[in-house]
C-alpha cells in the first residue's frame, strides 16, 4: 500500500509557516447579481485538517471552485500553496487532489480506466508510473476488487471512493474534499476518517467541507463557518466550541444540587436524574468535587464535563433556521 | 512497486530515472517528476481523448450506421440493375453522383457512398461528436475533474478538436472501406475511367479513392470547429448536439436557395462535392482549394471563438 511510504514525501516544503490557502476579500457575484461569496478572508494553515462549514447555499462550493480555478472571482485574490489562483493553476493543481461536489465518472469506462483517464489529463504525471499509481490509489480506497467493473454499475459509495482515489493519484500537498463521506455507509465513513487522519499525519493539508458536524469535530484541527456568502468565524476547532457543562447523573438530584451549590458551582439545572451546571473554572479539581458529592451522601452514577459540541457553536453562529440561504 | 521500477528502468537512462528507481516507490517517482517533466507527456491527453471517444457505444453506433450506407447503396444498385439496365440511367440526376458507374466498376461505390453520406450522415456524426465534446463532459461533471487534474483549458480544447478531427478521418475511412469491400464483392473492379474520359489503372484508382477520402475528411474540419464552439456555450450535451446538427441542416437549406446565392460561397458545405474534381485528369484544383481555404477559415474563426469562450468560462457544472 502507498500509505506506508507516502509519509516520507508528503512535505516537499517546510510546513507550518505560510498558509496553504489564503484569500483576501474574495468575492463572487454571478451574472444576475447574486452575491455568492462576499469578501472572504480565509486562511488555512499548513498541515491542518480544516473543516469548512456552512448551511446549504452559503457559498462553500463557489469558494472551492474559485480556489480550484474553475470560477474566476469578481474581485479579491486567492492563493493556493503560495501561488495566485487561477493564474498559477498549472503549477498548483498537480499538487492538489480534489473531490468537488461529488464524484463524476465515465460510466462506460471501468473504475481503473476512469483513473487512467484523469491521470492522463495531468501533463505532469509520469506515464511510466501511471499503472502503479492507479493501482495504489484503488487499493487505498478499498476499490481494487471492483476496479474492472464499469463505473456505471458502481453504487454511490463506490463512486465516492473512486472520486477519492482520483484525488489520491499522486502524493498531494493539499487535498480539497467536498462532502467526502456523502453516500458512504458508517463503515465507509470510518475508513474515510482514518484515511484523512493518515494523510494529515503525513503532512498533507486537508480542506474538508462537510455538513456532518461530528465528523468535522472528530477529524479537524481547524474550522471555518460560512453563512450567506460571508465568513462568520475561523480558527482552531477547540476554540470554536468553547465552554462546557458539568453533568452529574444520580438518583439523588436534589442533594447533588445542594452540594454543588455549596462548592460554588453556578447555573445548576435539574432534569430527572441529571444535574447540569456550568463547568467550574480550571482551578477546580473535578475529582474533589466528586468526592464532596459522595461525602455528602450523594450516590453518583456518572460524573463529567460535556464539552459544548461544534453543533451548538454552529447553530449559535448560523441560526436555527431551516431555510437555505437565498 | 516492481512494476514501476521496471517501467522506469526500461525507459530511463537519465539520472532522474535512476534516482526514481532507487526510491522504489511509484508515488515518490511521481512527485519528483513534477520538477523535470517530459514535454511529451502533454500528449497523453490526446490519446486518451481519442481512445475514450472510440470506446463509447454511441460512437460505434454512428460508425456502424456510416458503414451500412454503402451496403444499402450497393445492394440497391445490384437489385435494380439485375435485369441488365444501368443504374440511374432513367433519372440521370436522381441519385447521388457516380451511381451509374458502379455497375461497371465497384470502385465507384466508394465515390457514390461518399457523395451520398457527405451532405448529411457524415457531418451529422461529426456534429454529435463535436457538439458533445465539451458540453457532454460538463453535463457529466467530468469536466471539472479534467480541469483540476489539471488538463489546462487550451490543452483540453486542442485535444478535443484533434480527437474530433481524428473522428472525421475515421468516419470517412469507414465509409470508404465499407464501400470498397461491398463494391469489390458485388461488382467487377478494374481500370477506372475518369470524369474526363481518360483511363487510369486500378492501382491509381485506389490512390485517388484514398485521396478523395482524406479530402472529404478535411471538408468536415470547419464544421467540426463550429460544433466545438457550440459545445462551449452550454452545459447540456444533448442541446449542443441538437444545435450543431440543426445548424448543419439550416446551412444546407440556405445553400440550395438560389435567391441567397450571394452568401453561398461562404457556407461551409458549399464546395463539399468538389471532391469529384479529384477524379478528373488532370485534376481540377480550383474548387478543391477553395473548399480547403473555406474550411481553414471556419476552423480559425470558430476555433478562436471556442478558445475565447472556454478559457474565460466559469465552470459551474
Amino acid at each position: 500500500m502507498a500509505g506506508s511510504d507516502a509519509g516520507t514525501i508528503g512535505q516537499p516544503g517546510a510546513p507550518g509557516t505560510a498558509p496553504v490557502i489564503e484569500t483576501r476579500g474574495l468575492t463572487k457575484r454571478y451574472r444576475g447579481g447574486q452575491l455568492a461569496v462576499d469578501g472572504l478572508d480565509l486562511s488555512v494553515p499548513a498541515g491542518s485538517v480544516f473543516g469548512f462549514l456552512g448551511p446549504n447555499g452559503s457559498g462553500k462550493t463557489t469558494t472551492i471552485r474559485m480556489l480550484m480555478g474553475l470560477i474566476a472571482p469578481t474581485s479579491g485574490t486567492a492563493s493556493v500553496l503560495g501561488r495566485p489562483m487561477p493564474d498559477a493553476s498549472r503549477r498548483v493543481l498537480p499538487e492538489v487532489g480534489a473531490l468537488i461536489e461529488g464524484p463524476a465518472l465515465y460510466g462506460f469506462l471501468s473504475g481503473r480506466d476512469n483513473l487512467l483517464r484523469y491521470d492522463r489529463a495531468d501533463p505532469t504525471a509520469d506515464p511510466r508510473t501511471r499503472a502503479a499509481r492507479v493501482g495504489d490509489a484503488l487499493e487505498r480506497v478499498g476499490l481494487a476488487p471492483a476496479a474492472g467493473k464499469k463505473a456505471r454499475a458502481y453504487s454511490l459509495g463506490m463512486k465516492q471512493r473512486l472520486g477519492l482515489a482520483a484525488a489520491l493519484l499522486r502524493p498531494r500537498r493539499l487535498l480539497v474534499l467536498d462532502e467526502p463521506t456523502n453516500g458512504l455507509d458508517p463503515q465507509g465513513m470510518r475508513e474515510i476518517r482514518a484515511l484523512v487522519r493518515e494523510l494529515a499525519a503525513d503532512g498533507t493539508t486537508v480542506f474538508l467541507s462537510s455538513h456532518l458536524l461530528d465528523e468535522i469535530e472528530q477529524v479537524c484541527t481547524h474550522a471555518a463557518v460560512m453563512a450567506r456568502g460571508r465568513l462568520l468565524t475561523q480558527g482552531p476547532v477547540a476554540g470554536l466550541a468553547t465552554g462546557g457543562r458539568l453533568v452529574v447523573t444520580t438518583p439523588d438530584p436534589a442533594d447533588a444540587a445542594r452540594v454543588l451549590k455549596e462548592h460554588g458551582v453556578t447555573g445548576i439545572t435539574l432534569d430527572g436524574d441529571r444535574v447540569r451546571a456550568d463547568a467550574p473554572p480550571g482551578t477546580v479539581e473535578l475529582a474533589d468535587l466528586n468526592a464532596a458529592l459522595v461525602r455528602g451522601g450523594v450516590r453518583v452514577r456518572a460524573f463529567g464535563v460535556e464539552r459544548a459540541s461544534l453543533e451548538d457553536a454552529f447553530v449559535a453562529l448560523t441560526g436555527e433556521g431551516f431555510d437555505v440561504a437565498g | 512497486m516492481s512494476q514501476a521500477e521496471g517501467a522506469a528502468g526500461a525507459a530511463g537512462s537519465s539520472a532522474e530515472g535512476a534516482a526514481r528507481e532507487r526510491t522504489g516507490s511509484a508515488a515518490e517517482g511521481a512527485v519528483r517528476a513534477g520538477a523535470g517533466r517530459n514535454p511529451l507527456w502533454t500528449f497523453g491527453i490526446l490519446r486518451s481523448e481519442f481512445a475514450t471517444t472510440l470506446r463509447r457505444w454511441r460512437t460505434l453506433a454512428l460508425l456502424g450506421v456510416l458503414a451500412a450506407v454503402p451496403v444499402l447503396i450497393g445492394i440497391a444498385v445490384r437489385i435494380e440493375t439485375a435485369d441488365g439496365s444501368s443504374a440511374g440511367a432513367g433519372g440521370g440526376e436522381g441519385g447521388p453522383a457516380f451511381l451509374s458507374q458502379v455497375t461497371n466498376n465497384g470502385l465507384f461505390l466508394v465515390f457514390a457512398a461518399l457523395a451520398a453520406t457527405l451532405p448529411v450522415f457524415l457531418p451529422m456524426a461529426v456534429g454529435v461528436i463535436a457538439g458533445d465534446a465539451i458540453a457532454g463532459e460538463a453535463n457529466a461533471g467530468t469536466l471539472r475533474y479534467l480541469l483540476v487534474a489539471p488538463a489546462g483549458r487550451t490543452r483540453l480544447l486542442l485535444a478535443k478538436y484533434a480527437a474530433t478531427l481524428g473522428f472525421c478521418l475515421v468516419a470517412t475511412l469507414v465509409v470508404a472501406a465499407s464501400a470498397l469491400a461491398v463494391g469489390a464483392l458485388l461488382f467487377p473492379v478494374g481500370d477506372v475511367t475518369t470524369i474526363s474520359g481518360t483511363t487510369i489503372g486500378f492501382g491509381e484508382g485506389l490512390v485517388r479513392a484514398g485521396l478523395v477520402a482524406v479530402f472529404v475528411a478535411a471538408s468536415l474540419t470547419g464544421f467540426a470547429a463550429l460544433g466545438l464552439f457550440v459545445s462551449t456555450l452550454t452545459n447540456s450535451g444533448i442541446a449542443a448536439m441538437a444545435a450543431t446538427v440543426g445548424l448543419l441542416i439550416t446551412v444546407q437549406i440556405v445553400d440550395t436557395i438560389p435567391q441567397l446565392s450571394a452568401v453561398h460561397p461562404y457556407l461551409f458545405p458549399h464546395y463539399w462535392l468538389s471532391f469529384s474534381d479529384l477524379l478528373r485528369a488532370p485534376v481540377y484544383w480550383d474548387e478543391v482549394l477553395k473548399n480547403l481555404e473555406l474550411q481553414a477559415l471556419y476552423a480559425a474563426v470558430f476555433g478562436s471563438a471556442a478558445w475565447a469562450r472556454f478559457t474565460t468560462k466559469d465552470i459551474t457544472a
